[in-house]
C-alpha cells in the first residue's frame, strides 16, 4: 500500500503542478480570476512530492523487497543509516528528490516572498511549475521509482559499497539542495522577462534564492571533493571528471550571478546579463543531470545509464534551455537599459569577475564537451584530462583571485587609480614578499603554485581590508560575510598550492616490520591481519607511524571486500595534524610476501575544505545579514 | 543588447544540443582509417618517463620485429579500462612500446602500479609531437607497426577486449 500510495501522491502532484501552470498563465495575462490560488496550489503540491520521498525512504527504511528499486538498491544487513541513504543513491530515488525539492522551493517563494511586483510571482511560479511538470512526467514515465516487483525476491541487491559512507547520506542531499534551488533563480528571471520588469527590487528579492542555493552548493562540492580525497584512495581531491564539472559549472554560474545581481540591486546596472547569468545557472544544473544520468561521457562516477532517460532528459533541456534562451532573446531588448558606470569602480571589478568567471565556465565546458565534440567532427575518442584544465583555467583563475582582492577595495560608481593603489598595496608587498620567500625556501616550485601561495597571501589580507578602520560591532553582517568569504579562497587557495607542490609520495613494497620514511614520518608496518564488519571483510594493515620523539600514532588502512554486490575497496587510513595530513593506502600482497604501501605526506591539504566550509559560512552570514535587514527597514534602499 | 547580439545564446545552445543529440545517437563503432597507414614511423627520441624503463625511439622501431605502440596517459580514463587488454596481448608475446602524453613520472609510477605494465619501454612526450606525427590526435590510440618500422594497422580510443585476438594476430603476420 505504501508503493501506491506514494505514487497516487506523485500524480496528484503533477496535476496540481498542471493546475499551478495554468492558473498562473490566466493571471499573468489578467484573465480570469485564478490568481488567488496559484500561491496554495504551489504549497500543496510540494506537500504531496515531500509525502511521496518520505514514503519511499520508509520503503527503503523497511527493506521492502516488493518494490522494484528497493530490491536492486537496498539490503536487510545494512546498517540503519545506509538503508536511509540507499534512497537516493540511486537514480529514481534520487530524481524523486530532485522533484521534491524543487516543488518545496516553489513553496517557499510562495509563502515568503512579499518584495517581488505580484505579477512578476506569479510569472515566477508559473515558471517554476512548467520546470515541475516536465521532471514530473521524467519521474512518472521513465523513471517511477514506485515500481512493484513479482515474485518478491528474499534479499535485495545492496549498495555500491563505495557508496556505504556516512559521506554520501549528506552529499547528494546538499548539492541536489544548490542544483535544484538554482530554479528559483531561473523561474525569477523568466518571471521578469515575462512582465520586464528587472530593477534593484526584482534583484533584492531574487538575492536571497540565489545565496541559499550557492551555499548548498559549495558546501556539497566542498563534501563531495572531500569524499573522493579519501574514499577513491587515490590522494587526489579534484579529477576533472565530468560529474565534477557537472557541480563545478552552476557553481562558477551561480558565483557570476550572486556578484552580478550586486550590481543590479545597488546600482541598477547589469539588466540583461543578470537575467542571462540566472537562466545559464539552473541551465547548468540541467546539462549537468544530463551528462550524468545519459552515459554520454566516460566517468569514474558510475550510474545506471538508460538511452531512453538520456533521450528524455534532453529532451527537456531543448525545452527548459531553448525556451528560456528564445524568451530572452525576444524580450531583452525591450528591457530598459541599466546605469552606466566608470572603468574604475565597484561595479568594473565585479564585470571583470563575471566575465573571468563565465571564461572559466567556458573552459571547464569546453573540456567537458570536448571528447564529444571531437567525436562528432572525426570520429576519434579521447580524453582530455587534467593537463588541459589547470593549463587553460589555472591561469585565468589566478588573475581572477588578484581582481578578487581589489575589488571590495573599490568605490561604487567612480573610483581614482591612486588612492585605489594605497589601498591595494599592503596586500600587492605582501604577496610579493611571500613569492620571494617561497622562492628562495623552495626554488623547484611550480610557477602556478608559487602565484597561488603569494596571491593567497595577498587575497587573505586584501579580504579583511575593507574592515580597517570600521566599528567592528556596527558592521553589517553581510559584510563580514564577504570578508569571510574571500577569506575562504585565500585559505583553499594557500592549500591547493601547497597539496600540489610540498607533497612527498611513496609507493613501496614493506615487509611487515619493515619501516618506511614519508615526510616527517617513519612509519612501520605493523601487522597485516583479517578483519570483517557487517557486510564486509578485509586485510587491515596496521601502521605505526611515529614523528620525531612524538607519541607513537597507529593507522588501520583496509583492502576491503563487499559480498552485495561483491567489490573490492581500498578504506585509507588518515591522520591529520596541525600541519597536514598522512595518508596511507593498502595494496595487494607481492608474490614474495612484501606488501604494497601507498604513503603520502600532504601539507595543509586540509586547508582546502577548510576555505571551501569558510566560503560557505560567508555566504550563510551575507544571508543572515540581508534577510534581517530587509525585515527591519522593509522599504529603505540599502548597498 | 540589441540586434542579432541577442540571439547568440540561444544559437550557442542549439549548437551545443546538436552535439549532445549527436551523442546520445552515435553509432558505437569509430574505427577509421588514418592517412599514416602505409607510411613509415616518423623518425623522433624520446627520453625515457620513469626511471627503471628506457626511452623509445623510432630506431627502436625498425630492428626487424614488428611491434604494438600504445600512445596513453596516466591521466586519461579510457586507458585505465584497455589496461587489462594491454596486459593480455603482451601476455601474448607482443612487444608493447609506449609513448606516455604530456605525464609526470610519480603519476606514470602510480597508475601502472594500479593497472599493470605491459610496456617495455616508455617514451616521454611532454609536448605531444611525436602523438601528432604519428596522426594521433587522442589518448589511448594503438599502432601496429611491422619490422621495418612502417604502420600497418591504428587503433583509436581504447582496445576491448574482443579487439586482443585480432591485434595479437596482426603483430604475428607482420615482418
Amino acid at each position: 500500500m505504501i508503493a501506491e500510495a506514494g505514487l497516487a501522491a506523485l500524480w496528484l502532484g503533477a496535476a496540481l503542478c498542471a493546475l499551478q501552470l495554468i492558473a498562473a498563465g490566466f493571471a499573468v495575462r489578467g484573465q480570469g480570476d485564478l490568481a488567488a490560488i496559484v500561491r496554495p496550489v504551489a504549497v500543496a503540491q510540494a506537500a504531496l512530492t515531500a509525502l511521496a520521498f518520505g514514503l519511499l525512504i520508509l520503503l527503503f527504511v523497511r527493506v521492502d523487497l516488493s518494490v522494484a528499486l528497493v530490491f536492486e538498491n537496498d539490503h536487510s544487513e545494512k546498517p540503519f543509516l545506509y538503508r536511509f541513504a540507499a534512497t537516493w543513491g540511486n537514480h529514481e530515488g534520487s530524481m524523486l528528490m530532485w522533484v521534491a525539492i524543487l516543488t518545496v522551493a516553489g513553496a517557499a517563494v510562495a509563502l515568503f516572498e512579499r518584495k517581488l511586483e505580484e505579477r512578476t510571482l506569479l510569472a515566477t511560479l508559473g515558471g517554476q511549475a512548467a520546470i515541475g511538470l516536465g521532471f514530473y512526467a521524467f519521474l512518472l514515465f521513465a523513471s517511477n521509482p514506485f515500481a512493484r516487483l513479482f515474485p518478491v525476491p528474499p534479499e535485495g541487491r545492496g549498495l555500491n559499497p563505495l557508496l556505504q559512507d556516512p559521506g554520501l547520506a549528506f552529499h547528494p542531499p546538499t548539492l541536489y539542495l544548490g542544483y535544484v534551488g538554482l530554479s528559483v533563480a531561473f523561474s525569477f528571471a523568466i518571471g521578469a522577462l515575462v512582465t520586464r520588469d528587472v530593477g534593484p527590487v526584482f534583484a533584492r528579492a531574487m538575492r536571497p534564492w540565489v545565496l541559499g542555493a550557492w551555499i548548498f552548493l559549495t558546501l556539497g562540492i566542498t563534501a563531495g571533493s572531500y569524499w573522493a580525497y579519501y574514499e577513491l584512495g587515490w590522494g587526489g581531491w579534484w579529477f576533472w571528471d565530468p560529474v565534477e564539472n557537472a557541480s563545478l559549472m552552476p557553481w562558477l554560474a551561480a558565483t557570476a550571478l550572486l556578484h552580478s545581481v550586486t550590481v543590479l540591486a545597488t546600482r541598477d546596472g547589469l539588466r540583461a546579463w543578470t537575467l542571462m547569468l540566472a537562466v545559464i545557472a539552473f541551465s547548468m544544473s540541467m546539462v549537468g543531470t544530463f551528462l550524468v544520468r545519459s552515459g554520454i561521457l566516460t566517468s569514474v562516477h558510475a550510474f545506471a545509464v538508460d538511452p531512453r532517460r538520456g533521450s528524455f532528459l534532453l529532451a527537456l533541456l531543448f525545452i527548459y534551455v531553448g525556451g528560456a534562451l528564445a524568451l530572452f532573446g525576444a524580450r531583452v531588448g525591450t528591457v530598459r537599459a541599466g546605469a552606466r558606470f566608470d572603468p574604475v569602480s565597484r561595479e568594473a571589478g565585479l564585470v571583470a569577475n563575471n566575465l573571468l568567471l563565465s571564461a572559466i565556465l567556458g573552459i571547464v565546458l569546453v573540456g567537458t564537451l570536448y571528447p564529444l565534440l571531437v567525436e562528432a567532427a572525426t570520429g576519434t575518442k579521447l580524453s582530455v584530462g587534467p593537463p588541459y584544465f589547470d593549463a587553460a583555467a589555472g591561469p585565468l583563475a589566478l588573475i581572477l583571485v588578484a581582481i578578487m582582492a581589489a575589488g571590495p577595495l573599490l568605490r561604487w560608481r567612480r573610483d581614482n587609480l591612486k588612492p585605489l593603489g594605497r589601498r591595494v598595496a599592503p596586500a600587492a608587498i605582501l604577496a610579493v614578499v611571500v613569492m620571494v620567500a617561497v622562492k628562495l625556501a623552495a626554488p623547484a616550485i611550480h610557477i602556478l603554485s608559487l602565484l597561488g601561495l603569494a596571491l593567497a597571501a595577498g587575497l587573505a589580507l586584501a579580504s579583511v581590508a575593507p574592515l580597517w578602520k570600521r566599528n567592528l560591532m556596527r558592521t553589517p553582517l553581510f559584510m563580514w560575510g564577504m570578508v569571510v568569504a574571500h577569506l575562504g579562497i585565500a585559505v583553499s587557495l594557500a592549500g591547493m598550492a601547497c597539496d600540489s607542490s610540498f607533497t612527498v609520495e611513496k609507493l613501496v613494497a614493506a615487509r611487515v616490520g619493515e619501516t618506511v620514511a614519508v615526510g616527517p614520518y617513519s612509519i612501520t608496518l605493523d601487522a597485516v591481519d583479517p578483519t570483517f564488519g557487517a557486510n564486509w571483510q578485509a586485510l587491515q594493515a596496521t601502521l605505526l607511524a611515529r614523528r620525531g620523539d612524538g607519541d607513537t600514532l597507529t593507522l588501520t588502512p583496509q583492502a576491503r571486500t563487499y559480498w552485495a554486490p561483491p567489490t573490492e575497496t581500498s578504506e585509507t587510513a588518515i591522520h591529520t595534524a596541525i600541519d597536514g595530513q598522512l595518508y596511507t593506502v593498502l595494496g595487494k600482497q607481492a608474490a614474495d610476501g612484501r606488501w604494497q604501501l601507498r604513503l603520502w605526506w600532504k601539507p595543509f591539504v586540509t586547508l582546502i575544505w577548510a576555505g571551501g566550509a569558510l566560503v560557505a559560512i560567508g555566504g550563510a552570514l551575507a544571508l543572515v545579514g540581508r534577510l534581517w535587514r530587509a525585515r527591519r527597514k522593509p522599504a529603505e534602499q540599502w548597498i | 543588447m540589441t540586434g542579432p547580439v541577442k540571439w547568440t545564446p540561444l544559437v550557442l545552445f542549439i549548437l551545443l544540443g546538436s552535439a549532445l543529440t549527436y551523442g546520445l545517437a552515435k553509432p558505437d563503432t569509430t574505427n577509421i582509417r588514418s592517412k599514416m597507414i602505409g607510411a613509415s614511423v616518423p623518425s623522433f627520441t624520446l627520453p625515457p618517463a620513469m626511471p627503471g624503463l628506457p626511452g623509445l625511439a623510432s630506431s627502436d622501431l625498425a630492428t626487424g620485429q614488428p611491434h604494438l605502440v600504445n600512445i596513453f596517459a596516466s591521466w586519461c580514463v579510457p586507458c585505465v579500462a584497455e589496461a587489462p587488454q594491454l596486459k593480455m596481448i603482451a601476455d601474448a608475446g607482443v612487444p608493447v612500446m609506449g609513448i606516455a602524453v604530456r605525464d609526470r613520472p610519480e603519476a606514470l609510477r602510480r597508475f601502472l602500479a594500479r593497472n599493470g605494465n605491459p610496456f617495455r619501454a616508455i617514451g616521454a612526450d611532454d609536448a605531444s609531437q611525436v602523438q601528432m606525427a604519428m596522426g594521433s590526435s587522442g589518448v589511448p590510440e594503438s599502432f601496429v607497426v611491422d619490422g621495418k618500422g612502417q604502420i600497418l594497422q591504428q587503433v583509436i580510443g581504447p582496445i576491448n577486449p574482443e579487439d586482443v585476438a585480432g591485434i595479437v594476430a596482426a603483430v604475428k603476420t607482420a615482418r
